[in-house]
């Protein structure tokens, strides 16, 4: 991908999209990359649409303001199809991951997506509650995301994941965490 | 040896504090500082720090001990914002005027009413003259570094004056970023032991603090304080050297971007100004020399170094964060004055942009860029106070 990578997250407040955010910035810091993890600031509500970014370069990141082009667009919740334009500003060679158990290829006409754009899906809140036993989909859609825009490695992610979530969580939590992620890597299909 | 992690602007100011470890700190929590002070709080429960964490009912009460506190004779810090900042503001003079080197960030948001916690400039430049001295800081980055420059700048025996570290509430405070930190005992090492000056505690030689003085001397005392802000801009560039040879990272009064053969020049605090940057570079592609001065001292403000890096600007624009409804926004009015003693001096509009945490785009920064590139064809402008990105 480009020098720089602008991605924009689509969740709702409570699903552990701002947490993705910021795991992946902390991930991409290998290999002297700059970063960037930042939520937009409304009235927090669980279940309220929310917004969250990145940023991720080889050069110094000196802009601060919001993603307005991205190349990346995380859905992880898909129910905010219908309610947003969760494709506002995407390139056109934009890549979408979206946590749903439909086939892609429905989704892809449902956000009617340009041809050069790739869209991808992922049952994320069904992984998550199968590894996890809670419907927080934010880990299987980090493992899908650093699958399809190659950010970082599986291997390094997964490292990351232990040593952010090491501090705060339980053994069980992690190991859950750390296979929904996997399973998200693994188990994104293309549309 | 630094060590690089993605961190938001307050957990880095925190950690700044911590590896301070100032004997005294009194705060009250308010967004978007909470995070701030409830990280350091941790520092304090963990017994990383040996602070004595002060928890007080209200701002006013956290400068009052605070000035207790150094008054004592101990090493403080505390950090507020937005109306938190606002109802200090009685003893913020009484910190400057009792000489005490108290550092405070300040994350900057916005003055109610209407309630607003968003990026904004007001609270700080309603403590303009609060006899403290200001260092703005673009990203979590400079507001570290500021944080950890302004105990040397404060307690320097020349000097023993407030220092506030301003950054952008929400967009730095909240925003994760890559930076560096320095290590716990280069932090150390580099602050030094504190020294007190004429504590209350040395029970030796009794003093008093903060009598009342009438109009027979007053005025002498007030301009004492001005004289010692003469002194200011010398011992920040002291200091900003020692910090470089430490972190390689270099600090002056102000930031000048690409100004040395720019014919046009935006002037922009904090947060907006990197965002600026990148557009600068964008017209100095296509073949507008463009520049940018961002401020990092304002308080004193150094208004011949300021006037010498303008100066031969065709057109500059100041763009403002904050409000004097009525009048111009407060750093327009600042760097009119730095120009006004030159003889030939550039075209100078104001923006006003951002308030309450209204996102500064790149394409603001195009659109005023964009407009002085026609002012220096022209000659002419139209007004000279405007809004931008203003919903209509």
């Amino acid at each position: 991908m480009a020098d720089t990578v602008e991605i924009r997250w689509h969740g709702r407040g409570g699903q552990g999209t701002v947490t993705a955010a910021k795991v992946l910035a902390d991930a991409c810091l290998s290999g002297g990359r700059y970063v960037q993890a930042f939520p937009e600031y409304g009235p927090e509500r669980a279940g309220a649409p929310l917004r969250a970014y990145n940023r991720v370069s080889s050069k110094e990141l000196r802009t601060h303001c919001p993603v307005l082009r991205p190349q990346a667009v995380c859905v992880v919740d898909a129910t905010l199809i219908d309610s947003i334009d969760v494709g506002e500003g995407a390139t056109e060679d934009a890549i979408f991951v979206v946590n749903t158990s439909k086939d892609p290829k429905e989704i892809r006409g449902k956000l009617n997506a340009k041809s050069g754009q790739k869209v991808f899906t992922v049952d994320a809140t069904k992984i998550a509650i199968d590894s996890i036993g809670k419907a927080l989909p934010n880990a299987s859609m980090l493992g899908a995301l650093c699958k399809v825009t190659h950010l970082v490695s599986l291997e390094h992610l997964l490292e990351d994941i232990k040593k952010s979530f090491g501090k705060k969580f339980s053994q069980k939590i992690i190991d859950g965490n750390l296979e929904a992620t996997r399973r998200g890597y693994e188990e994104v299909r293309e549309g | 040896m630094s060590k690089v992690v993605a961190a938001t602007g307050n957990e880095a100011v925190a950690n700044a504090l911590r590896q301070v470890n100032p004997d005294v700190c009194a705060a009250y929590p308010i967004t978007p500082q909470t995070d701030m002070m409830q990280r350091f709080s941790s520092y304090v429960s963990d017994g990383q720090v040996k602070t004595e964490l002060i928890l007080v009912e209200s701002e006013h009460s956290a400068m009052s001990a605070c000035i207790g506190a150094s008054a004592a004779g101990g090493r403080v810090a505390t950090a507020t914002c937005g109306p938190g900042l606002a109802l200090m503001w009685e003893m913020l003079f009484v910190a400057s005027g009792t000489r005490l080197p108290i550092v405070m960030p300040v994350v900057n948001r916005a003055l109610s009413a209407p309630l607003n916690i968003h990026g904004d400039h007001s609270d700080a430049m309603g403590a303009r003259d609060s006899g403290w001295i200001h260092l703005w800081s673009e990203n979590a980055q400079e507001a570290y570094d500021n944080t950890i420059q302004a105990f040397r700048i404060a307690e320097h025996m020349d000097i023993r004056l407030p220092v506030m570290v301003c950054l952008d509430g929400f967009i730095i405070s909240h925003s994760i970023e890559r930076m560096e930190y320095l290590e716990d005992d280069e932090v150390k090492k580099f602050v030094g032991e504190y020294k007190p000056l004429n504590p209350l505690l040395d029970l030796e030689h009794p003093k008093s603090m903060g009598p009342l003085i009438l109009p027979d001397l007053y005025h002498e005392f007030k301009r004492a304080q001005h004289e010692v802000m003469t002194k200011v801009k010398d011992v920040v560039l002291n200091v900003a050297e020692e910090f470089e040879i430490l972190s390689g990272r270099r600090y002056g009064l102000f930031e000048a971007y690409r100004l040395d053969d720019a014919e046009i020049a935006l002037v922009i605090l904090n947060s907006a100004a990197g965002t600026s940057k990148d557009v600068v570079d964008e017209f100095r592609k296509g073949g507008i020399k463009a520049g940018l001065l961002k401020p990092r001292l304002f308080r004193p403000f150094p208004y011949e170094e300021v006037a010498q890096a303008l100066k031969h600007l065709k057109a500059i624009c100041v763009l403002d964060r904050a409000d004097s409804f009525g009048g111009y926004g407060p750093l327009f009015m600042e760097i009119s004055s730095a120009l006004y003693p030159l003889k030939e001096r550039p075209i100078m509009i104001n923006k006003i942009y951002g308030l309450g945490g209204r996102d500064f785009l790149p394409q603001h920064a195009e659109q005023v860029l964009s407009e002085l590139a026609e002012i220096t064809k022209t000659g002419k402008f139209k007004i000279i106070k405007e809004y931008i990105g203003v919903r209509e």
